[in-house]
């Protein structure tokens, strides 16, 4: 009796527990990207904790209560978040193969991204012009350089989108080039999440 | 996920297959509470709706969140089998995080607690 249940037909495993074969290469690439994406969080959690034990050392300097405009950082919050909303419609309208609307939804993520970085640009101006650079103080050079960092995420971030939409324009919404815009919307996203933590730590805590 | 076997149809692995995890509702919604969110902290900061030793904690609490509402509407992380993995990474990368930034804030406390008293310039 035994031997007649052993000899029974395998378990068909369902998928993505052991049976169905592999998984597709979208899940893969974002899998893959996901990995980076947590990665270079790890790199900026070694900078917010530098600005976190730094913070207080002005040497005499001006404190981010002098120098932080809650105004700014409030429009630079809201560019953001809005350009993390149309970069997800943008997704949407890719992945219905409606590239006239992502395009659309391309561009206005490529402003709202430009106007936060031209706004962080000037503030940075302002901070140095009035001699609170990165030199001035322990405070101020984690401050440049934590802040600095994700400014140039969002600069590589920009550089990306242009990138993406020539080649949407040259090859057409092919699966190669939607699984790239997929990372690209994961890495816009990320950029997101952490300047809600800039946005915390930095300014609101550092501007009481 | 389940119910569309990949065992009955017979593309090769690598092939794309239309998933509609996201819809314009989501994102939606998703700008909606991080809008509430992100508000939520400026208001805190900037009024006495808290008790003020109370601001830090109340602050944090609305990033986390904000954090977590990112995640689910715009990163469209769940409790799905595919994103099993996608959450075990996650998981760890808040790990080391963590360590990070409450290791270096622990320790560096510690050397000021026990730095010699220096003449003030």
């Amino acid at each position: 009796m035994t031997l007649v249940t052993m000899e029974a037909a395998p378990v068909e495993l369902p998928y993505q527990h052991g049976g169905g074969g592999p998984a597709p290469t979208r899940t893969v690439v974002a899998y893959g990207f996901w990995i980076f994406i947590l990665s270079d969080i790890v790199m900026f959690s070694a900078l917010f904790a530098a600005y976190a034990v730094l913070s207080g050392n002005t040497a005499g300097g001006p404190t981010g209560r002098q120098l932080f405009n809650l105004h700014n950082v409030f429009i630079e919050t809201a560019c953001l978040l809005f350009s993390s909303y149309t970069c997800g419609l943008g997704m949407l309208s890719a992945e219905r193969r409606e590239p006239g609307h992502f395009l659309i939804f391309a561009a206005l993520t490529f402003i709202l991204g430009a106007a936060f970085l031209l706004i962080e640009i000037s503030e940075f101006r302002g901070m140095v012009m009035a001699g609170a650079g990165p030199s001035r103080s322990a405070f101020l050079s984690s401050f440049f350089t934590l802040v600095g960092m994700h400014g140039a995420h969002v600069t590589a971030g920009l550089v990306w989108l242009a990138y993406m939409v020539a080649q949407l324009l040259a090859k057409g919404l092919r699966p190669a080039v939607l699984r790239r815009l997929v990372c690209f919307s994961l890495f816009w996203h990320a950029l997101d999440i952490v300047w809600i933590g800039v946005m915390t730590l930095v300014y609101l805590m550092g501007a009481r | 996920m389940d119910g569309y076997g990949r065992g009955v149809d017979h593309r090769s692995p690598g092939v794309e297959e239309q998933e509609a995890t996201a819809t314009f509702l989501t994102y939606t919604v998703g700008l909606c509470l991080a809008l509430v969110a992100t508000i939520g902290s400026f208001v805190v900061s900037q009024t006495d709706l808290l008790w003020a030793p109370g601001v830090p904690v109340g602050l944090i609490v609305l990033a986390f969140g904000q954090i977590g509402v990112h995640l689910v509407f715009f990163l469209h992380l769940g409790s799905g089998p595919d994103d099993t993995n996608n959450i075990l990474a996650l998981a760890f990368g808040i790990l080391v995080v963590f360590l990070v930034i409450t290791g270096s804030c622990w320790i560096i406390a510690n050397l000021n607690d026990n730095m010699m008293p220096m003449p003030m310039r």
